[in-house]
């Protein structure tokens, strides 16, 4: 089983240095592009490949990129960014890839700024990922000197600089536009769209973010071509996927799996299974802002499509196990407890409607709980979803709610009924 | 005023952005390693120094959590509250933060040793529950070893 992302990487051993990337092949594929193809041809590749965003949304690499104005009429200034800002909560996929072969994404980022003809390019890290930090400062230095970055690359004429930005932390730096914002120095609340970023994003030029996952997938669709890609998946959405799982299992980790890998494969083989004496009761298949689904979905492959026929998203791909000893309206409250804080009070619907739900959830936790509280949690998952509100967290903070007033609605009653919580 | 060193760190930055403005979130970095953490006269240094008015900065200061506009202990304590650290007891964990340093979330040791704060996610999930103080990350905890982590911090 092939892991082009992860083959290099190997636990508590810190990542190749450039002479030991190149050896291994690491940026033949930058050199590649921009030697032998046209922007236009890499764009052709990548759009061929079908790579789908790995960030959450899934939305099409290559599509993404074709919006962005080319030619002699487009702006100078360009911007690619990395979107390094892994927030989500149950989401440790891109720390993996970031301390563990930054050169590969280094490589992704130029690869990819060339085919939008971006003359500068942001890697926008989360504050915690101090390590990450590191080995980035020193693989961007490297790069620099051995003539990847900078002006001229490999003699071509093409000119790219690159800069690490870390933050100073808010779920919504995760948000495209919001990131953007917080690039710009400012607080990180959403922008409208239209324009879209790809047209007018960074400081109003155009603009790709894409997520660190990826990037690191772009050398490789370069190097072996689209349907070698294509084959790396079990049911043909192309790739591979780095899965993780936390929660009560025996192993929770990550692993570089084929897109479209069952959960069931990922949670009881390679995860181990739940620990001794505990019952798989949930699952949050993508990170905190996806639907739960339960035992009866255990056989869906984990991609974009087949997860969302089952009624919720491939996210992330990091499963958030909930175990039958942990209290699923107490794993909601924390869930919306996070969603409520994080709202950066820009729309109303979010910045009003999350607390609210936040506090009917813990009443029913203290078992003050009033059954139309039932109902109310309902109305909010409705009006709080998607096209009410200014960005994509509300509607994402309300997907575990309304899938765990559908599977878990017994115990939300049993708590109102009897008034406590029947885990404590 | 930003001192000689605070306004060196900003150099490079100021290279980088279009217009000064956009230094805002590298200022606040710069003026919290510092001197701490981020003190009204602080603001004031930085809206001075990026052209701006003190409002500007302080509307960006107040979102960002960690951007610290009270001060804080010599070694702050991150301890993450999200979910998978909440299936893995980091409320445990916490009980024991209470007990030993007799602060509660916000707060600061009399000695001015520990601030503790709750932090979203640290995305390290697989070893959860887990927090940092000042740079380090501390993993798989365990309430009986609490004690001996907070030792390492004088």
């Amino acid at each position: 089983m092939e892991k082009p992302l992860t083959q290099h990487i190997k636990a508590n051993e810190p990542p190749m240095n450039i002479s030991e990337y190149e050896k291994a092949g690491g940026y033949s594929a930058l050199r590649k592009a921009v030697k032998e193809m046209q922007p236009k041809d890499v764009l052709k590749v990548v759009s061929d490949s079908n790579l789908r965003g790995r960030g959450g949304a899934g939305f099409p690499t290559g599509m993404k990129w074709s919006f962005v104005p080319m030619g002699d009429n487009a702006p100078k200034d360009k911007y690619l960014v990395c979107n390094a800002d892994e927030m989500e909560p149950g989401t440790f996929k891109d720390r993996l890839l970031l301390e563990g072969n930054p050169h590969q994404l280094l490589e992704g980022m130029i690869i990819s700024a060339y085919t939008i003809q971006a003359n500068k390019g942001f890697v926008f890290l989360r504050w915690a990922y101090k390590t990450a930090a590191d080995v980035i400062l020193k693989s961007i230095a490297e790069a620099y000197k051995a003539g990847y970055l900078g002006k001229n690359i490999l003699g071509t004429g093409y000119n790219f600089d690159l800069y690490l930005h870390t933050s100073v932390g808010r779920y919504m730096c995760g948000e495209e536009t919001g990131l953007l914002n917080a690039l710009e120095g400012k607080r990180a609340t959403p922008r409208a769209k239209p324009p879209f970023p790809q047209v007018s994003g960074l400081f109003g030029k155009p603009t790709i973010v894409n997520n660190v996952e990826t990037l690191s997938f772009i050398p490789h669709i370069i190097n072996n071509g689209t349907e070698w890609f294509k084959e790396l998946s079990l049911t043909g959405e192309g790739g591979t996927k780095i899965y993780g799982v936390s929660g009560k299992v025996k192993n929770p980790n990550t692993w570089e799996l084929p897109l479209g890998t069952t959960m069931r494969e990922i949670i009881f083989e390679h995860a181990g299974g739940m620990r001794d004496g505990l019952k798989l009761k949930g699952i949050l298949p993508g990170g905190a802002s996806t639907d739960f689904l339960t035992e009866e979905h255990l056989d869906v492959n984990m991609d974009f499509t087949s997860v969302g026929k089952a009624g919720s998203r491939l996210g992330t791909g990091t499963l958030i196990i909930l175990d039958d000893k942990t209290c699923p309206v107490g794993m909601v409250h924390n869930l919306e407890h996070f969603f409520a804080q994080e709202s950066c009070g820009w729309c109303t619907p979010c910045r009003d409607g999350l607390p609210w739900v936040e506090k009917i959830l813990m009443s029913i936790e203290e078992g003050e709980g009033r059954m139309e509280d039932l109902d109310i949690l309902s109305f909010h998952s409705k009006n709080l979803g998607p096209g009410r509100t200014f960005c994509a967290l509300a509607p994402g903070a309300v997907e575990p709610l309304q899938s765990s007033l559908k599977y878990f609605r017994q115990d939300y009653e049993y708590h109102i009924k009897n008034k406590r919580c029947p885990w404590r | 005023m930003l001192s000689i060193e605070e306004q060196k760190d900003l150099e490079e930055e100021l290279k980088i952005v279009p217009y000064k403005k956009a230094a805002t979130i590298e200022a606040l970095k710069v003026v919290q390693k510092h001197r701490g953490w981020v003190s009204d006269e602080g603001v004031k240094d930085i809206a001075l120094f990026l052209e701006i008015t003190p409002d500007e900065v302080d509307g960006v200061a107040t979102f960002y959590n960690m951007v610290f506009r009270r001060e804080v202990g010599r070694h702050v304590i991150l301890l993450c509250d999200s979910v998978s650290c909440y299936i893995l007891g980091y409320q445990q964990i916490l009980y024991q933060l209470n007990r030993k340093l007799k602060i509660s979330f916000g707060e600061t040791t009399n000695d001015g040793r520990f601030t503790l704060l709750p932090i979203p996610c640290l995305g390290t999930c697989d070893h959860a529950p887990a927090m940092m103080i000042d740079n380090d990350l501390h993993r798989d905890l365990d309430p009986a070893n609490i004690d001996s982590i907070l030792e390492m911090y004088n």
